[in-house]
Protein backbone atom coordinates (compact mmCIF):
# COMPACT_ATOMS: atom_id res chain seq x y z
CA UNK A 1 0.00 0.00 0.00
CA UNK A 2 2.29 2.27 0.97
CA UNK A 3 4.27 1.22 -2.43
CA UNK A 4 1.23 2.45 -4.30
CA UNK A 5 0.62 5.88 -2.88
CA UNK A 6 4.17 6.71 -3.69
CA UNK A 7 4.41 5.46 -6.80
CA UNK A 8 0.67 6.04 -8.20
CA UNK A 9 1.13 9.23 -9.97
CA UNK A 10 4.42 7.60 -11.25
CA UNK A 11 2.29 4.67 -12.60
CA UNK A 12 -0.17 6.79 -13.87
CA UNK A 13 2.04 8.79 -16.01
CA UNK A 14 3.78 6.10 -17.42
CA UNK A 15 0.53 4.23 -18.49
CA UNK A 16 -0.53 7.45 -19.97
CA UNK A 17 3.05 7.09 -22.34
CA UNK A 18 2.58 3.63 -22.74
CA UNK A 19 -0.74 3.81 -24.03
CA UNK A 20 0.09 7.22 -26.47
CA UNK A 21 3.08 5.01 -27.90
CA UNK A 22 0.74 2.16 -28.47
CA UNK A 23 -1.66 3.87 -30.35
CA UNK A 24 -0.33 6.28 -32.05
CA UNK A 25 1.91 3.16 -33.44
CA UNK A 26 -1.03 1.34 -34.21
CA UNK A 27 -2.79 4.22 -36.03
CA UNK A 28 0.17 4.62 -38.36
CA UNK A 29 0.11 0.86 -38.71
CA UNK A 30 -3.57 0.90 -39.70
CA UNK A 31 -2.93 3.91 -42.22
CA UNK A 32 0.12 1.73 -43.47
CA UNK A 33 -1.41 -1.47 -43.49
CA UNK A 34 -4.74 -1.14 -44.77
CA UNK A 35 -3.79 0.33 -48.26
CA UNK A 36 -1.18 -2.38 -48.77
CA UNK A 37 -3.49 -5.27 -47.74
CA UNK A 38 -5.85 -3.72 -49.99
CA UNK A 39 -3.12 -3.29 -52.39
CA UNK A 40 -1.63 -6.95 -52.93
CA UNK A 41 -5.80 -8.36 -53.45
CA UNK A 42 -5.68 -5.75 -56.20
CA UNK A 43 -1.98 -6.89 -57.47
CA UNK A 44 -1.44 -10.52 -56.61
CA UNK A 45 2.51 -10.01 -57.53
CA UNK A 46 3.15 -8.10 -54.74
CA UNK A 47 1.73 -10.39 -52.45
CA UNK A 48 5.05 -12.38 -51.83
CA UNK A 49 7.21 -9.39 -51.03
CA UNK A 50 4.77 -7.16 -48.91
CA UNK A 51 3.92 -9.87 -47.14
CA UNK A 52 7.57 -11.42 -46.67
CA UNK A 53 8.79 -7.93 -45.57
CA UNK A 54 6.02 -7.61 -42.82
CA UNK A 55 6.82 -11.41 -41.59
CA UNK A 56 10.51 -11.13 -41.13
CA UNK A 57 9.58 -7.93 -39.65
CA UNK A 58 7.83 -9.95 -37.04
CA UNK A 59 10.86 -12.78 -36.67
CA UNK A 60 13.40 -9.79 -35.45
CA UNK A 61 13.94 -10.50 -32.08
CA UNK A 62 12.43 -7.44 -29.91
CA UNK A 63 15.28 -6.13 -28.41
CA UNK A 64 17.49 -6.44 -31.23
CA UNK A 65 14.50 -4.22 -33.71
CA UNK A 66 14.61 -1.45 -30.57
CA UNK A 67 18.53 -1.71 -31.02
CA UNK A 68 18.98 -1.50 -34.70
CA UNK A 69 16.92 1.35 -35.16
CA UNK A 70 19.17 3.53 -32.85
CA UNK A 71 21.57 4.18 -34.97
CA UNK A 72 19.16 4.72 -38.02
CA UNK A 73 19.02 8.72 -39.14
CA UNK A 74 15.92 10.23 -39.03
CA UNK A 75 13.53 7.60 -37.59
CA UNK A 76 16.22 6.23 -35.30
CA UNK A 77 17.46 7.53 -31.76
CA UNK A 78 16.99 7.92 -28.45
CA UNK A 79 13.21 8.17 -27.28
CA UNK A 80 9.40 7.22 -28.50
CA UNK A 81 10.09 8.31 -32.31
CA UNK A 82 12.42 4.49 -32.19
CA UNK A 83 10.08 3.06 -30.29
CA UNK A 84 6.63 3.97 -32.12
CA UNK A 85 8.65 2.95 -35.22
CA UNK A 86 9.63 -0.72 -33.97
CA UNK A 87 5.46 -1.19 -33.01
CA UNK A 88 4.43 -0.16 -36.35
CA UNK A 89 6.74 -2.82 -38.09
CA UNK A 90 6.00 -5.28 -35.16
CA UNK A 91 2.15 -3.92 -36.32
CA UNK A 92 1.51 -4.15 -39.76
CA UNK A 93 1.60 -8.24 -40.45
CA UNK A 94 -1.43 -8.89 -38.69
CA UNK A 95 -2.94 -5.79 -39.87
CA UNK A 96 -1.86 -6.57 -43.73
CA UNK A 97 -2.82 -10.31 -43.48
CA UNK A 98 -6.03 -9.89 -41.96
CA UNK A 99 -6.71 -7.05 -44.72
CA UNK A 100 -5.57 -8.91 -47.93
CA UNK A 101 -7.71 -12.53 -45.76
CA UNK A 102 -10.99 -10.34 -45.16
CA UNK A 103 -11.22 -9.01 -48.53
CA UNK A 104 -10.05 -12.59 -50.25
CA UNK A 105 -12.95 -14.18 -47.91
CA UNK A 106 -15.68 -12.43 -49.63
CA UNK A 107 -18.07 -14.74 -51.39
CA UNK A 108 -16.87 -14.49 -55.30
CA UNK A 109 -20.74 -15.02 -55.97
CA UNK A 110 -21.29 -11.38 -54.44
CA UNK A 111 -17.85 -9.69 -56.40
CA UNK A 112 -19.65 -11.36 -59.33
CA UNK A 113 -22.91 -9.61 -58.95
CA UNK A 114 -21.43 -6.37 -57.71
CA UNK A 115 -18.94 -6.52 -61.10
CA UNK A 116 -22.20 -7.87 -62.89
CA UNK A 117 -24.49 -5.02 -61.63
CA UNK A 118 -22.05 -2.28 -62.82
CA UNK A 119 -19.70 -1.12 -59.78
CA UNK A 120 -16.63 0.25 -60.55
CA UNK A 121 -13.49 -1.16 -58.46
CA UNK A 122 -13.54 1.29 -56.31
CA UNK A 123 -17.45 1.03 -55.35
CA UNK A 124 -16.86 -2.69 -55.10
CA UNK A 125 -14.00 -1.79 -52.76
CA UNK A 126 -15.89 0.43 -50.34
CA UNK A 127 -19.72 -0.18 -50.51
CA UNK A 128 -18.83 -4.30 -50.81
CA UNK A 129 -15.22 -6.00 -49.65
CA UNK A 130 -14.73 -3.83 -47.21
CA UNK A 131 -17.78 -3.67 -45.05
CA UNK A 132 -17.88 -7.17 -45.48
CA UNK A 133 -14.43 -7.88 -44.02
CA UNK A 134 -14.50 -5.34 -41.19
CA UNK A 135 -14.63 -7.77 -39.06
CA UNK A 136 -11.72 -9.70 -39.96
CA UNK A 137 -9.54 -6.69 -40.17
CA UNK A 138 -10.78 -5.05 -37.00
CA UNK A 139 -9.38 -9.05 -35.41
CA UNK A 140 -6.00 -8.02 -36.70
CA UNK A 141 -6.02 -4.76 -35.60
CA UNK A 142 -6.61 -6.43 -32.01
CA UNK A 143 -3.91 -8.66 -32.02
CA UNK A 144 -1.93 -5.76 -33.41
CA UNK A 145 -2.86 -3.76 -30.70
CA UNK A 146 -2.55 -6.94 -27.71
CA UNK A 147 1.49 -7.32 -29.13
CA UNK A 148 2.25 -3.84 -29.21
CA UNK A 149 1.01 -3.35 -25.75
CA UNK A 150 3.42 -6.03 -24.44
CA UNK A 151 6.14 -4.91 -26.70
CA UNK A 152 5.78 -1.54 -25.54
CA UNK A 153 7.38 -2.53 -22.08
CA UNK A 154 10.79 -2.63 -24.27
CA UNK A 155 10.45 1.11 -25.30
CA UNK A 156 11.84 2.31 -21.78
CA UNK A 157 15.42 0.67 -22.95
CA UNK A 158 15.48 3.49 -25.89
CA UNK A 159 14.30 5.84 -23.47
CA UNK A 160 10.93 5.75 -24.66
CA UNK A 161 8.82 6.26 -21.26
CA UNK A 162 6.14 3.67 -20.48
CA UNK A 163 5.25 1.14 -17.76
CA UNK A 164 9.14 -0.74 -19.11
CA UNK A 165 10.70 2.06 -17.38
CA UNK A 166 9.25 0.32 -14.17
CA UNK A 167 10.31 -3.35 -15.07
CA UNK A 168 14.08 -1.97 -15.98
CA UNK A 169 14.25 -0.40 -13.16
CA UNK A 170 13.51 -3.50 -10.65
CA UNK A 171 15.55 -5.81 -12.58
CA UNK A 172 18.46 -3.76 -12.37
CA UNK A 173 17.80 -3.01 -8.27
CA UNK A 174 15.89 -6.60 -7.94
CA UNK A 175 13.03 -5.03 -6.95
CA UNK A 176 9.25 -7.21 -7.81
CA UNK A 177 7.41 -4.81 -6.32
CA UNK A 178 9.05 -2.31 -9.03
CA UNK A 179 9.05 -4.87 -11.91
CA UNK A 180 5.12 -5.64 -10.86
CA UNK A 181 4.36 -1.92 -10.78
CA UNK A 182 5.45 -2.08 -14.35
CA UNK A 183 4.47 -5.43 -15.40
CA UNK A 184 0.49 -5.45 -14.03
CA UNK A 185 -0.53 -2.53 -15.59
CA UNK A 186 0.66 -3.21 -19.29
CA UNK A 187 -1.20 -6.45 -18.92
CA UNK A 188 -4.49 -4.83 -17.91
CA UNK A 189 -4.10 -2.05 -20.41
CA UNK A 190 -3.44 -5.44 -22.68
CA UNK A 191 -6.90 -7.15 -21.08
CA UNK A 192 -8.84 -4.10 -21.84
CA UNK A 193 -7.76 -3.39 -25.01
CA UNK A 194 -8.78 -6.64 -26.06
CA UNK A 195 -11.87 -6.99 -24.61
CA UNK A 196 -12.96 -3.19 -26.27
CA UNK A 197 -12.15 -4.03 -29.49
CA UNK A 198 -13.18 -7.66 -29.43
CA UNK A 199 -16.64 -6.18 -28.84
CA UNK A 200 -16.21 -3.31 -31.48
CA UNK A 201 -15.53 -6.34 -33.66
CA UNK A 202 -18.35 -8.77 -33.02
CA UNK A 203 -20.44 -5.54 -33.07
CA UNK A 204 -19.53 -4.97 -36.75
CA UNK A 205 -19.01 -8.26 -38.04
CA UNK A 206 -21.65 -9.16 -40.98
CA UNK A 207 -23.84 -12.06 -40.19
CA UNK A 208 -23.84 -14.54 -43.03
CA UNK B 1 -30.88 -6.71 -82.54
CA UNK B 2 -30.12 -6.36 -78.69
CA UNK B 3 -27.15 -8.69 -78.84
CA UNK B 4 -25.32 -10.25 -81.69
CA UNK B 5 -22.49 -12.50 -81.45
CA UNK B 6 -19.90 -12.42 -84.86
CA UNK B 7 -17.45 -14.89 -84.93
CA UNK B 8 -16.59 -15.00 -80.98
CA UNK B 9 -13.92 -17.03 -79.88
CA UNK B 10 -12.60 -17.23 -76.48
CA UNK B 11 -9.89 -18.88 -74.42
CA UNK B 12 -8.59 -19.57 -71.42
CA UNK B 13 -4.52 -19.69 -71.25
CA UNK B 14 -4.81 -21.33 -74.52
CA UNK B 15 -7.56 -23.83 -73.67
CA UNK B 16 -10.41 -22.72 -76.31
CA UNK B 17 -13.72 -22.73 -74.28
CA UNK B 18 -15.79 -21.16 -77.30
CA UNK B 19 -15.46 -21.57 -81.01
CA UNK B 20 -16.70 -19.46 -83.78
CA UNK B 21 -19.84 -18.27 -82.12
CA UNK B 22 -22.73 -16.14 -84.38
CA UNK B 23 -25.46 -15.93 -83.37
CA UNK B 24 -28.33 -12.46 -82.84
CA UNK B 25 -31.15 -11.59 -80.38
CA UNK B 26 -34.41 -9.55 -80.94
CA UNK B 27 -35.96 -7.65 -79.21
CA UNK B 28 -37.72 -9.03 -76.86
CA UNK B 29 -36.89 -12.44 -77.41
CA UNK B 30 -35.63 -15.32 -74.59
CA UNK B 31 -33.15 -16.78 -75.52
CA UNK B 32 -32.21 -19.96 -73.41
CA UNK B 33 -28.32 -21.48 -73.82
CA UNK B 34 -29.27 -24.70 -72.75
CA UNK B 35 -26.26 -27.28 -72.22
CA UNK B 36 -24.09 -29.73 -70.37
CA UNK B 37 -22.10 -28.21 -67.30
CA UNK B 38 -18.44 -27.11 -68.99
CA UNK B 39 -19.92 -26.35 -72.77
CA UNK B 40 -19.54 -22.61 -72.43
CA UNK B 41 -23.12 -21.18 -71.52
CA UNK B 42 -21.86 -18.96 -68.74
CA UNK B 43 -18.95 -18.10 -70.66
CA UNK B 44 -20.73 -16.35 -73.47
CA UNK B 45 -23.19 -14.66 -70.68
CA UNK B 46 -20.21 -13.10 -69.10
CA UNK B 47 -19.21 -12.13 -72.62
CA UNK B 48 -22.33 -10.16 -73.13
CA UNK B 49 -21.77 -8.12 -70.10
CA UNK B 50 -17.82 -7.97 -70.51
CA UNK B 51 -16.72 -9.99 -67.78
CA UNK B 52 -14.98 -11.18 -70.60
CA UNK B 53 -12.96 -10.23 -73.19
CA UNK B 54 -13.56 -12.06 -76.41
CA UNK B 55 -9.99 -13.35 -77.63
CA UNK B 56 -11.46 -13.24 -81.69
CA UNK B 57 -14.83 -11.89 -83.10
CA UNK B 58 -16.83 -8.97 -81.38
CA UNK B 59 -20.29 -8.82 -79.53
CA UNK B 60 -22.76 -6.21 -79.95
CA UNK B 61 -25.12 -4.82 -77.50
CA UNK B 62 -27.58 -2.38 -79.23
CA UNK B 63 -25.57 -2.19 -82.15
CA UNK B 64 -21.69 -1.30 -80.44
CA UNK B 65 -19.58 -3.55 -79.58
CA UNK B 66 -18.76 -4.49 -75.60
CA UNK B 67 -14.88 -3.33 -76.04
CA UNK B 68 -16.46 0.39 -76.90
CA UNK B 69 -18.72 0.57 -74.86
CA UNK B 70 -17.83 2.05 -71.05
CA UNK B 71 -18.09 -0.98 -69.12
CA UNK B 72 -20.14 0.30 -66.10
CA UNK B 73 -22.34 1.82 -68.56
CA UNK B 74 -22.99 -1.41 -69.80
CA UNK B 75 -23.27 -3.46 -67.16
CA UNK B 76 -25.76 -0.79 -65.70
CA UNK B 77 -28.05 -1.45 -68.84
CA UNK B 78 -28.27 -4.97 -68.24
CA UNK B 79 -30.03 -6.69 -65.53
CA UNK B 80 -27.51 -9.88 -64.42
CA UNK B 81 -28.87 -12.97 -62.02
CA UNK B 82 -26.71 -15.35 -61.12
CA UNK B 83 -27.27 -18.76 -59.50
CA UNK B 84 -26.34 -18.44 -56.40
CA UNK B 85 -27.61 -14.33 -56.32
CA UNK B 86 -24.73 -12.83 -54.20
CA UNK B 87 -26.93 -10.42 -52.81
CA UNK B 88 -25.24 -8.11 -50.07
CA UNK B 89 -25.40 -9.84 -46.81
CA UNK B 90 -24.62 -6.41 -44.52
CA UNK B 91 -26.94 -4.21 -46.74
CA UNK B 92 -31.40 -4.88 -45.77
CA UNK B 93 -33.28 -6.04 -48.77
CA UNK B 94 -34.45 -2.60 -49.36
CA UNK B 95 -30.61 -1.14 -49.98
CA UNK B 96 -29.70 -4.82 -51.86
CA UNK B 97 -32.74 -3.94 -54.34
CA UNK B 98 -31.50 0.27 -54.63
CA UNK B 99 -28.22 -0.61 -55.42
CA UNK B 100 -28.19 0.25 -58.97
CA UNK B 101 -30.24 3.47 -59.22
CA UNK B 102 -28.24 4.56 -55.59
CA UNK B 103 -24.98 4.00 -57.76
CA UNK B 104 -26.85 5.70 -60.12
CA UNK B 105 -27.46 8.96 -57.56
CA UNK B 106 -31.30 8.45 -58.01
CA UNK B 107 -32.98 10.59 -55.69
CA UNK B 108 -33.72 8.74 -52.25
CA UNK B 109 -37.49 9.17 -52.73
CA UNK B 110 -37.36 7.79 -56.29
CA UNK B 111 -35.08 4.99 -55.36
CA UNK B 112 -37.52 4.08 -51.95
CA UNK B 113 -41.00 3.98 -54.25
CA UNK B 114 -38.91 2.27 -57.11
CA UNK B 115 -37.73 -0.52 -54.39
CA UNK B 116 -41.60 -0.94 -53.34
CA UNK B 117 -42.68 -1.67 -57.38
CA UNK B 118 -39.89 -4.24 -57.57
CA UNK B 119 -41.06 -6.03 -54.34
CA UNK B 120 -44.50 -6.06 -55.22
CA UNK B 121 -43.75 -7.05 -58.76
CA UNK B 122 -41.54 -10.47 -57.28
CA UNK B 123 -44.58 -11.04 -54.75
CA UNK B 124 -42.79 -10.08 -51.87
CA UNK B 125 -44.52 -7.80 -49.45
CA UNK B 126 -42.15 -4.57 -48.94
CA UNK B 127 -43.60 -3.93 -45.70
CA UNK B 128 -42.75 -7.53 -44.60
CA UNK B 129 -39.35 -8.20 -46.44
CA UNK B 130 -38.00 -4.52 -47.27
CA UNK B 131 -36.01 -4.14 -43.91
CA UNK B 132 -34.68 -7.63 -43.38
CA UNK B 133 -31.55 -9.22 -44.35
CA UNK B 134 -30.70 -11.78 -46.92
CA UNK B 135 -30.00 -14.41 -44.21
CA UNK B 136 -33.28 -13.96 -42.75
CA UNK B 137 -35.00 -15.05 -46.42
CA UNK B 138 -35.50 -18.90 -47.55
CA UNK B 139 -33.90 -19.40 -51.15
CA UNK B 140 -36.56 -18.99 -53.13
CA UNK B 141 -37.08 -15.48 -51.15
CA UNK B 142 -33.87 -14.18 -52.11
CA UNK B 143 -33.76 -15.42 -55.87
CA UNK B 144 -36.80 -13.14 -55.90
CA UNK B 145 -35.26 -10.37 -54.78
CA UNK B 146 -31.99 -10.76 -56.81
CA UNK B 147 -34.81 -10.80 -59.74
CA UNK B 148 -35.98 -7.47 -58.45
CA UNK B 149 -32.44 -5.96 -57.97
CA UNK B 150 -31.82 -6.88 -61.66
CA UNK B 151 -34.51 -5.12 -62.65
CA UNK B 152 -33.56 -1.95 -60.54
CA UNK B 153 -32.81 0.67 -62.99
CA UNK B 154 -35.15 -1.13 -65.78
CA UNK B 155 -32.40 -2.23 -68.46
CA UNK B 156 -32.99 -3.48 -71.44
CA UNK B 157 -31.75 -6.80 -71.07
CA UNK B 158 -31.41 -9.50 -68.66
CA UNK B 159 -28.78 -12.45 -68.39
CA UNK B 160 -29.80 -15.16 -66.60
CA UNK B 161 -27.48 -17.78 -65.06
CA UNK B 162 -29.31 -20.90 -63.89
CA UNK B 163 -31.19 -18.22 -61.48
CA UNK B 164 -33.38 -21.18 -60.48
CA UNK B 165 -30.50 -23.95 -60.56
CA UNK B 166 -30.62 -24.11 -56.73
CA UNK B 167 -34.14 -24.04 -55.57
CA UNK B 168 -36.36 -27.08 -54.58
CA UNK B 169 -38.20 -27.97 -57.62
CA UNK B 170 -41.91 -26.96 -56.48
CA UNK B 171 -40.30 -23.57 -55.45
CA UNK B 172 -38.38 -23.66 -59.13
CA UNK B 173 -41.43 -24.11 -61.10
CA UNK B 174 -43.40 -21.15 -59.32
CA UNK B 175 -40.33 -18.80 -59.90
CA UNK B 176 -40.23 -20.23 -63.66
CA UNK B 177 -44.02 -19.69 -63.62
CA UNK B 178 -44.15 -16.17 -62.30
CA UNK B 179 -41.03 -15.31 -64.28
CA UNK B 180 -42.77 -16.24 -67.63
CA UNK B 181 -45.63 -13.99 -66.27
CA UNK B 182 -43.24 -11.22 -65.63
CA UNK B 183 -41.62 -11.64 -68.92
CA UNK B 184 -44.49 -11.42 -70.75
CA UNK B 185 -45.58 -8.15 -68.87
CA UNK B 186 -42.42 -6.15 -68.87
CA UNK B 187 -40.74 -7.54 -72.56
CA UNK B 188 -37.64 -7.72 -71.83
CA UNK B 189 -34.63 -9.03 -74.00
CA UNK B 190 -33.58 -12.26 -72.13
CA UNK B 191 -30.53 -14.80 -72.44
CA UNK B 192 -31.10 -17.46 -69.96
CA UNK B 193 -28.61 -20.32 -68.97
CA UNK B 194 -29.73 -23.73 -67.77
CA UNK B 195 -28.66 -26.79 -68.07
CA UNK B 196 -32.69 -28.08 -67.53
CA UNK B 197 -34.39 -28.55 -70.91
CA UNK B 198 -37.80 -28.59 -69.43
CA UNK B 199 -37.08 -24.88 -68.07
CA UNK B 200 -35.76 -23.98 -71.67
CA UNK B 201 -39.09 -25.28 -73.12
CA UNK B 202 -41.09 -23.29 -70.72
CA UNK B 203 -39.23 -20.06 -70.78
CA UNK B 204 -37.41 -19.55 -74.23
CA UNK B 205 -38.67 -18.32 -76.95
CA UNK B 206 -35.37 -19.17 -78.89
CA UNK B 207 -33.38 -22.63 -77.53
CA UNK B 208 -29.71 -22.34 -78.71
CA UNK B 209 -27.95 -25.55 -77.47
CA UNK B 210 -24.23 -25.88 -76.62
CA UNK B 211 -21.82 -28.69 -77.07
CA UNK B 212 -17.77 -28.26 -76.10
CA UNK B 213 -18.21 -24.23 -77.05
CA UNK B 214 -19.83 -24.65 -79.97
CA UNK B 215 -23.50 -23.40 -80.46
CA UNK B 216 -24.79 -26.38 -82.46
CA UNK B 217 -28.42 -26.04 -82.77
CA UNK B 218 -30.79 -22.75 -82.90
CA UNK B 219 -34.12 -22.74 -83.10
CA UNK B 220 -38.03 -22.12 -81.61
CA UNK B 221 -38.39 -24.55 -78.92
CA UNK B 222 -41.57 -25.95 -81.51
CA UNK B 223 -38.56 -26.67 -83.95
CA UNK B 224 -36.35 -28.01 -81.14
CA UNK B 225 -38.25 -30.64 -79.85
CA UNK B 226 -37.60 -32.42 -83.80
CA UNK B 227 -34.46 -31.57 -84.19
CA UNK B 228 -32.22 -34.06 -85.38
CA UNK B 229 -29.19 -33.24 -83.65
CA UNK B 230 -27.30 -36.04 -81.79
CA UNK B 231 -26.99 -33.43 -78.98
CA UNK B 232 -30.34 -32.18 -79.09
CA UNK B 233 -31.77 -36.04 -78.82
CA UNK B 234 -29.84 -36.71 -75.95
CA UNK B 235 -31.65 -33.51 -74.31
CA UNK B 236 -34.79 -34.17 -75.50
CA UNK B 237 -34.87 -38.28 -74.80
CA UNK B 238 -33.81 -36.77 -70.72
CA UNK B 239 -37.28 -35.27 -70.96
CA UNK B 240 -39.02 -38.48 -72.22
CA UNK B 241 -37.26 -41.05 -69.52
CA UNK B 242 -38.16 -38.59 -66.43
CA UNK B 243 -41.63 -39.72 -66.02
CA UNK B 244 -41.52 -44.09 -66.40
Amino acid sequence: MDFLTRYANEILQSTGEHLTLVLVATAIAILIGLPLGILITRKPQLRTPILGFANVMQTIPSLALFGLLLPVPIIGGIGARTAIVALILYSLLPIIRNTYVGIMSVDPAIREAGRGLGMTDRQLLLQVELPLALGVILAGVRVATVISIGLATIAAAVGAGGLGTFIFRGVAVVDNQLILAGAVPAAILALVADFILGWVERRLTVKK
Amino acid sequence: MVVEFRHVYYSLERRPLLSDLSFSIDQGETLVLLGRSGCGKTTTLRLINHLLTPTAGEIQVEGVSTQTWNPIHLRRRIGYVIQEVGLFPHLTIERNVGVVPALEKWPSQRIKSRVDELLHLVGLDPAQFARRYPHELSGGQRQRVGVARALAADPPLLLMDEPFGALDPITRVELQREFKRLQQQLGKTVVFVTHDIGEAFTLGSQIGLMQAGQLVELATPHDFARSQHPEAQAFLSTRKSEYP
